[in-house]
């Protein structure tokens, strides 16, 4: 049996709850996003409407949550008071999935913006831009996924 | 890594598995709603497979939530926070079926059915993670 110190200051609820919810909503946009190319992918004829659906969520859901899940933690981490050389694996896992994870979000936004403005007319010329926004959101994907197993093991 | 770094660690992968695909079947929803971007044989396979995620990541977040319960001293099986999860696991699974249900039987005169479900499911599960995180009484 485990006996576990689960004390945390009531003030840490909320900006951890504003963390949590959003990775995880993080997380489906990021899965939805996927599951588009993927299937646009092994269906070339359903190639453009997957692409636009595929870009209009990451658009939409991505960013949103993204800034949901990043000011969160910052908050979190700000309520906890943690002392100035507290410095653990599990929390610099976090950032450095989430901040490298930023660049690509941003890389990934603005080539949604494009797709989508050059799919307006034909939805096939997006595909090709839609391919490397949905590989960028499975790489992310499984880093998220990585920072998950570090959020919930805390290792040293 | 201990048992209880695993159990935490499948209980939260799996509630993360359930909200995702949650929240990508609310993609879906929207996604449908005017413009057409998915034919119906895809918006169905779509709707099918994320379906399946919540289901999976629903029993995987129980099973490993009650075994937890169970292993970790200071929690138990009948604390109020607990026993509040459960009920509103077992309403969020009942309506998430019917949702299925309703988007399989008749994709567009089922649709409001569908996500008038879907709803109550998403609202449970924020519920349920409202009380994981507060743990009231705890």
């Amino acid at each position: 049996m485990t006996l576990v110190a689960a004390i945390r200051d009531g003030s840490v609820n909320f900006p951890l709850f504003l963390h949590v919810l959003g990775a995880m909503l993080l997380i489906g946009t990021l899965a939805a996003v996927g599951f588009a190319t993927i299937a646009g992918w092994r269906s070339p004829e359903r190639a453009g409407g997957l692409s636009r659906f595929g870009l209009k969520a990451l658009l939409v859901g991505v960013l949103p949550a993204y800034l949901l899940m990043r000011i969160g933690a910052q908050w979190t981490e700000s309520q906890e008071n943690f002392p100035d050389d507290f410095d653990p694996a599990w929390l610099g896992i976090g950032y450095i999935t989430a901040d490298i994870g930023a660049l690509f979000v941003l890389i990934s936004i603005i080539l949604s913006a494009i797709g989508l403005r050059r799919s307006r007319d034909d939805s096939t010329r997006g595909v090709a831009l839609a391919r490397i926004v949905g590989v960028i959101s499975v790489v992310l994907l499984a880093a998220y996924l990585i920072a998950v197993w570090a959020m919930t093991t805390k290792p040293t | 890594m201990d048992l209880y770094d695993w159990l935490l660690f499948l209980h939260v992968l799996s509630a993360f598995l359930a909200v995702g695909a949650m929240t990508a079947l609310w993609g879906l929803i929207l996604g449908t709603r005017s413009e057409g971007l998915l034919d119906p044989p895809t918006a169905m396979s779509y709707g099918r497979f994320f379906g399946i995620v919540v289901g999976v990541g629903m029993m995987g977040a129980i099973i490993f939530g009650i075994w937890l319960a169970i292993h970790v001293d200071g929690y138990e099986l009948w604390d109020g926070w607990i026993l509040a999860s459960l009920v509103l696991w077992a309403i969020a699974g009942w309506a998430g079926g019917q949702a299925g249900r309703a988007f399989e039987a008749d994709p567009v005169a089922g649709r409001a059915k569908g996500i008038r479900f879907h709803a109550i499911t998403s609202i449970g599960l924020l519920l349920i993670l409202i009380l994981m995180i507060w743990k009231p009484g705890a």
